[in-house]
């Protein structure tokens, strides 16, 4: 067996979002990592190109009853809404304890109204450790949440706007999969000033107990997550990758590294690994160590090659 | 806190009953550090379908590196681990959540009914072991002597006394466990450690409310991920908020919860 030196020392998997150059591709996706610090006993962080924290909100929340989650067909059903301890503590705590955690740290945002977002920015703005900030404009859980901003091309520039103004770091939106096109939004959302956007947040779905007659979530709707929903993803991160000038950072249902090369072949610059991360914690090192083995393999000069090059003709 | 991802080894499978499985695996470093009332998530199969991880509390741990834990088939995850071969491995993350906290000043009383008798075990050992003055008391119910006989078996090894209540009558006290847990004379100063429906651990909970008993249950909620990431495993805190089964619990205290009487 050929030795491969897995510290991605000897490989080029650099990729670039905006003015962030990230050691390789492979990063969490919010909400499905906690704030990093829960998967260190599994994962060595640093070996991580990005990790997505949970989405942080002005105010802390406790988020939607129970039951919050459920099993579907090669997927789950989530309606967590958006528990999260707000910035002020994300920043006194959770921030500082990912201090000395050499991993570039994207901190996910949400809020009700553009101001938040743009006050939660402003937070954000000085915060050491911080390497760019992912606007939730999609998640679908909270009844006066996101989904509004994320549906109308208008509010999603205005809240891109927004976070551009109040802080320096990249700024990547998180496209929701919830829309006619999501490629209006997508055009919309570059031409406010996104330096990525990341797709696709999750489904919105709904599950049944046909024995109780009553619905599975006590939210009754939810987000659908995992391996059902990859080809969904696939198709839109490749309708918005030729629709966007922009990285393109693919989301949904991605476990290993033919996921991975799929999501980049595509048109994904890097991708984010979540629903994955619950079953097997070590899915984005073991993506990681992946993907070098490939690009060692297939003689590629650097991991960049792979990007859009999808085969359409012969 | 200490969790590992292990994989595992299936050294036994045994039907209890139809459709009570005991499962014993070998797992040297989770069994090494594993306290009673912790779980683990074991992935079930292979394949994508079903997704997720399973929670199970650990029954008990042996010396060689094994540990157990106790199931009743209820749904495609279960079964599939039902039909496990020996020989077969698993990934298990663990172990997980905390456990439950010995009060080495009270008179110890475990309180299982049905599958929550599993953590129990793990618990009786560990008091005998570490207190053995505290004299646990176990009172233990489930449907019917079918389902609970084999489970007796274990705690009689250890020479604890077990009361019995089954709701047919065909094992100990006709009727409730609470019933039995009323009847026996624990003293002023009792901590009680609980397993078991919800029902059954209110009546429990209000019981040593009454006696100014302590009380500590475990709780069982669905989970994706078992180590605070995905949380979904919420409970309802007396406090106002949520607590999460699996990193704040899976054992609480009772009076912590909110019970919907």
């Amino acid at each position: 067996m050929k030795f491969v030196d897995c510290t991605e020392s000897a490989v080029d998997l650099q990729v670039s979002i905006g003015s962030l150059t990230l050691k390789n591709p492979i990063m969490t996706a919010s909400g499905t990592f906690g704030y990093a610090k829960e998967f260190e006993a599994y994962v060595n962080l640093h070996r991580l190109g990005a990790v997505v924290v949970k989405g942080i909100s002005l105010l802390p929340r406790s988020g939607n009853p129970p039951p919050r989650i459920v099993e579907t067909s090669c997927g789950m059903l989530n309606a967590i809404g958006l528990e999260n301890v707000g910035v002020d503590r994300f920043i006194s705590e959770k921030m500082a304890s990912l201090n000395g955690v050499n991993v570039p740290v994207v901190v996910n945002i949400l809020g009700d109204t553009v101001e938040e977002y743009r006050e939660i920015s402003k937070r954000l703005a000085d915060v050491e450790g911080i390497a760019a900030i992912e606007v939730n404009i999609s998640c679908p859980n909270v009844k006066k949440g996101g989904v509004a901003f994320g549906t109308e091309p208008e509010m999603a520039a205005a809240v891109t706007t927004a976070v551009k103004e109040s802080c320096s770091v990249p700024v990547i939106v998180k496209l929701s999969p919830n829309v006619s096109d999501i490629t209006i939004i997508a055009r919309a959302v570059e031409e406010a000033g996104a330096d990525a956007v990341s797709l696709i947040n999750t489904l919105i779905g709904m599950a049944i107990d046909h024995r109780t007659r009553r619905p599975m979530l006590a939210n009754v709707i939810g987000g659908l997550s995992g391996p059902a929903i990859k080809p969904v993803a696939l198709r839109m991160v490749f309708q918005v990758s030729q629709a966007v000038s922009i990285p393109v950072i693919g989301i949904g249902g991605i476990e290993t590294v033919a996921d991975v090369l799929e999501f980049m072949l595509a048109g994904a610059t890097a991708v984010q690994i979540g629903t994955a991360n619950f079953i097997n914690p070590r899915a984005s090192e073991e993506a990681v160590e992946g993907l070098t083995r490939y690009v060692i393999d297939q003689q590629l000069h650097s991991v960049r090659e792979l990007i859009g090059g999808l085969v359409l003709s012969d | 806190m200490s969790q590992i991802q292990e994989k595992t080894q299936v050294i036994r499978l045994e039907q209890l009953t139809s459709d009570i499985v005991r499962l014993t695996l070998e797992a040297p470093n989770i069994a090494s550090i594993a306290n009673p009332g912790q779980f683990v998530m074991i992935r079930t199969g292979n394949s994508n379908d079903p997704l997720l991880r399973r929670p199970f509390s650990i029954s008990q741990t042996s010396s060689d590196g094994c540990f157990q834990i106790l199931f009743k088939v209820v749904g495609r995850g279960t079964s599939l681990l039902s039909h496990c071969r020996e020989g077969e491995y698993l990934s298990v993350l663990g172990p997980l959540g905390r456990g439950y906290r010995i009060d080495t000043q009270r008179r110890a009383c475990l309180v299982g009914g049905g599958m929550g008798i599993a953590p129990l075990l793990f618990l009786g050992k560990r008091v005998l072991r570490k207190c053995p003055d505290l004299r646990p008391v176990v009172v233990l119910g489930a449907k019917n002597r079918e389902e609970l006989a084999p489970l007796i078996d274990d705690f009689a090894a250890l020479g604890l006394k077990v009361h019995a209540a089954t709701d047919d009558g065909s094992l100990g006290h006709h009727g409730l466990l609470t019933d039995v847990l009323k009847a026996l004379d624990l003293g002023s100063r009792c901590m009680t450690y609980v397993c078991g429906p919800k029902q059954m651990m209110t009546a429990v909970h209000l019981f040593c409310r009454s006696m100014h008993y302590g009380c500590q249950v475990s709780v069982e909620t669905s989970m994706a991920c078992g180590m605070g990431a995905c949380l979904g495993c919420i409970v309802p805190l007396e406090k106002g908020g949520y607590g999460h089964s699996c990193s704040d619990g899976p054992v609480f205290d009772a009076e912590d919860l909110v019970w919907t009487l």
